[in-house]
């Protein structure tokens, strides 16, 4: 079956070669045929890989070990879930998994192409092509990327998942996470192809934008999840550590957001011509940056550690795409000529040219501080990096414009606003932010952050602000359809869902800093070193180590570990009482040279299973680290005693016996208690703006009738053309 | 004041302002950057008082925990040097002996003295070819 996932990879990277050489002899001979056959081709290759990753899921799920991919990151008893998730986990597979999605992206925009645009489209389809033919060919040619390789003599079992990537999130964080990386080629090819045409209008971005959208969704979805799990599953607390894969999968993000607002204004005033084809090159560059930087072990980081030969490939390929973008950028400036002027610094496009800027500046920040090491090392000898404090500092006040400007932005005519309307635009939300600002300052201890403050009064402006644009829009509605205030309202949103999806979006996204501001200056935390019945206090709230758990072959979150050892809390504050059960799981080691038959079944990997109560206003969050120390003279004993290869079906036993053990006479464990305020509103904020990225995607009544009118007249001229 | 003037004193204003941030973001970072040692190099040549990023493995057998305090050995990548190293705060769930990590802090008396909650491991298992070796 592995032969068969080789050629299947092969003829992949054939098809593809011949999809661009098809592609650019029909755009330049203008061979109509050769353009309809390219097209073809790039549906091929999505089939050719879709059929590539069942056949290696196939094997995951029945353990085929002569899978050398299975055997390195599955093994007989990994969970179902986790069997299938396993295959982006490795190196092979992943890059498998971004040509997958490529090819599907692919033909889908393609297809719904195909009686468009057609000077534009030969070039698109040539450039998708090309990005196919580079992954494909790292994964046919280059040993470590090879997802079918095989293993001569097969191992009875395999390493098994890594148990840090046993989570729900990691099913879908990699896959969103890639599925943002790649869609975003999708725009990227169309504006090369623009460029090279000298169409330079807004058609490629009418056609690819809902794609930017896609990106932008799956991206920013993927990003959140990797926060949740951050946060719900390391036992550290926090959701954001501005790691450099972190980093590098937020940059994309950022200028995606700047791209999908600033094509806005080319499509309404002709504008902004130059600056958006570079966001697009930009983002997509950053998009190869940040697979390339999980290979690379370039920079430290929790994400990517394993020294891989991929790097180098990855370095030519984005200067590759990074030069070309900007010499045909540059050759082409004179058809990028802007069509309309800026009237006014208070309008709605300098508004859009504001946040975009901020947004460009956030992302180099980040840039920056990402990849000071290797600049510093470039420019002073040493190796230096800067921490969070660095990174806060510049994002703290940048962040703060940003929820001003998504504030502000939709409250703004085009053009340009006069005092009157300005007036009439922001007096309400002023007067609740005011408002909103006092009753913080009397109810709440707020002013004790300064920047967290301001965050808060944005939020309530941003809120009031889209607040009152559907009030005025749905009453506006009433007075034209009548009806009740909730079916305007629908109305409303139905008759202009990008506009509105868009001002959802900003919703969540306050929501979201709402979050982020709250807990990264109010949390309380509070280690401890605690025994059965003692009692430890954080904000108020009184723990008591009731006692400790102890299970074996009963994981509670179903990742399959052999141990877990916990502790159960009773937690008070006022006439609130809660249990929270936090716990370990133990791994087994696969290798017992040097832990002995008994101790490896303690000294293998080992994973926090945080707890966490959740609530609106405040998290408690509790993470438990048990001290084996003390068991270590009898797991020394057992390994002596029945080490041999005689007592091998009574280990497992021993090792359950000495489980219990821990139960009866445990041993002070180390405990970590956070309380978190307002730290569900992250995730509740990233809902909604998935709502509002969803609304402003769903296709409009109008969209759809115009499809089936013009597929009806399509069959109608056939029929009138066969009579 | 003709348009086309105006717009160029707007587009000087706007760059010099970029420049005079991104000057202001490089400088500081230059400044407030703590520098990343090996153990060797860090016992050669350490400013006591200031703060160093200390990268290295785990060296075996050497990680003890006395109360709140972890202590273990940090050695080069390839190589035997190795500092003491005392850290309180969260432990990484991959940390163990022989895995790599960078902690930060400074060095007292011989003994490198990580800021709490410092400590990052590295995984080893993503995209490694480690395990294939094993």
């Amino acid at each position: 079956m592995a032969g068969v996932g080789s050629a299947c990879l092969f003829v992949g990277l054939l098809t593809a070669v011949y999809a661009v050489g098809a592609a650019l002899y029909g755009a330049l001979a203008g061979q109509r045929r050769f353009v309809v056959s390219a097209r073809r081709a790039m549906y091929c290759l999505a089939g050719l890989m879709i059929a590539a990753v069942v056949l290696l899921e196939a094997a995951y799920l029945r353990s085929d070990f002569s899978f050398a991919l299975v055997q390195q990151n599955s093994s007989t008893d990994t969970p179902l879930f986790y069997k299938v998730t396993a295959m982006w986990s490795s190196q092979a597979g992943s890059l498998l998994l971004w040509v997958f999605l490529l090819s599907v992206f692919s033909a889908l925009v393609l297809r719904s192409t195909r009686r468009k645009h057609r000077e534009i489209v030969p070039y698109a389809t040539a450039v998708l092509g090309g990005i196919a033919t580079f992954f494909l060919a790292l994964t046919v040619f280059v040993p470590e990327a090879q997802p079918f390789a095989t293993l001569g003599n097969p191992p009875a079992e395999g390493n098994g998942l890594n148990p840090l990537l046993r989570h729900p999130a990691m099913m879908i964080h990699p896959t969103m996470l890639y599925s943002g990386y790649v869609a975003f080629s999708i725009p990227f090819a169309f504006a090369i192809g623009a460029l090279i045409t000298r169409n330079t209008g807004a058609d490629w971005i009418r056609s690819t934008r809902r794609f930017a959208l896609v990106a932008w969704t799956f991206l920013g979805f993927g990003i959140m999840l990797g926060a949740l799990w951050s946060f719900s599953e390391l036992g550290w607390g926090g959701y954001w550590a501005w790691d450099p894969v972190e980093n590098a999968s937020l940059m994309p993000w950022l200028t995606g957001t700047a791209f999908l607002h600033s094509i806005i204004v080319q499509e309404k005033r002709g504008m902004l011509k130059v600056w958006n084809v570079s966001l697009i090159i930009a983002t997509f560059v950053l998009a190869l940056l940040g697979t390339f930087l999980v290979r690379s072990g370039i920079l430290d980081s929790i994400h990517a550690f394993g020294e891989s030969t991929l790097g180098g490939k990855f370095l030519a390929f984005i200067a590759l795409v990074l030069l070309g973008s900007v010499a045909l950028v540059l050759s082409r400036r004179q058809d990028l000529r802007s069509e309309g002027r800026f009237d006014s610094f208070a309008s709605r496009e300098a508004m859009f040219l504001l946040n975009n800027l901020v947004l460009v500046g956030l992302c180099f920040v980040i840039f920056w501080g990402t990849f000071f090491p290797l600049i510093s090392e470039a420019v002073t000898g040493t190796e230096a990096s800067v921490g969070p404090p660095w990174f806060n500092r510049y994002t703290t006040p940048l962040a703060l414009v940003l929820v001003l400007l998504a504030g502000i932005g939709p409250a703004v005519a085009w053009r340009r606003i006069t005092p009157a309307n300005l007036r009439r635009a922001l007096l309400v939300p002023v007067a609740v932010t005011a408002v909103a600002l006092a009753a913080m300052l009397a109810l709440t201890p707020a002013a004790d952050s300064v920047a967290s403050l301001i965050m808060f009064s944005f939020v309530a402006f941003v809120l009031a602000v889209v607040g009152q644009e559907f009030a005025r829009g749905a009453s506006a509605r009433r007075t034209i359809s009548g009806g009740s205030w909730p079916a305007a309202l629908v109305q409303l949103v139905g008759r202009n869902r990008r506009r509105y999806g868009g001002y959802i979006v900003h919703v969540g996204i306050a929501l979201l800093f709402l979050g982020v501001a709250a807990s990264s200056a109010f949390v309380e935390q509070r280690d401890a070193r605690v025994s059965p019945g003692q009692t430890v206090e954080v904000d108020g709230y009184q723990i008591t180590y009731v006692r400790p758990t102890a299970d074996v072959l009963n994981d509670p979150s179903d990742t399959g570990a052999p141990i877990t050892l916990g502790a159960v809390f009773d937690v008070q504050k006022g006439d609130e009482r809660f249990t929270i059960h936090p716990s370990r799981n133990y791994y087994t080691a696969q290798d017992d040279g040097s832990k002995g038959a008994i101790g490896r079944f303690f000294e293998g990997e080992a994973t926090s299973e945080v707890d966490v109560r959740w609530g609106l206003g405040e998290d408690f969050w509790a993470a438990i680290q048990p001290d084996l120390r003390p068991l270590e003279p009898r797991i020394e004993e057992a390994n002596r005693k029945f080490g041999g290869a005689q007592f091998t079906d009574a280990q497992p036993l021993i090792a359950a016996a000495l489980v219990e053990s821990y139960r009866q006479d445990p041993p002070p464990a180390s405990f970590r208690a956070l309380v978190s305020p307002l730290v569900a509103w992250i995730w509740i904020g990233g809902g909604v703006v998935l709502l509002g990225a969803l609304t402003a995607l769903w296709p409009t009544a109008d969209a759809r009738t115009r499809r089936v009118r013009s597929l009806y007249a399509a069959r109608v001229g056939r029929e009138l053309s066969r009579a | 004041m003709d348009p086309s003037r105006k717009r160029k004193i707007r587009l000087v204003v706007a760059l010099s302002t970029a420049l005079f941030l991104a000057t202001a973001l490089i400088y500081t970072s230059f400044n407030a950057s703590t520098e990343a040692k090996t153990p060797s190099q860090l016992v050669q040549d350490a400013d006591s008082g200031r703060s160093y990023e200390l990268t290295g493995k785990v060296v075996e057998g050497s990680v003890d925990r006395q109360g709140d305090e972890l202590r273990f050995r940090v050695r080069d990548r390839e190589g035997s040097a190795s500092v003491p190293v005392v850290y309180s705060g969260v432990v990484p769930d991959p940390f163990r002996d022989g895995r790599e990590v960078i902690v930060s802090g400074q060095m007292r008396d011989g003994t490198f003295a990580a800021e709490r909650d410092s400590l990052v491991t590295k995984c080893p298992s993503k995209f490694t070819k480690d395990r294939q070796e094993s």
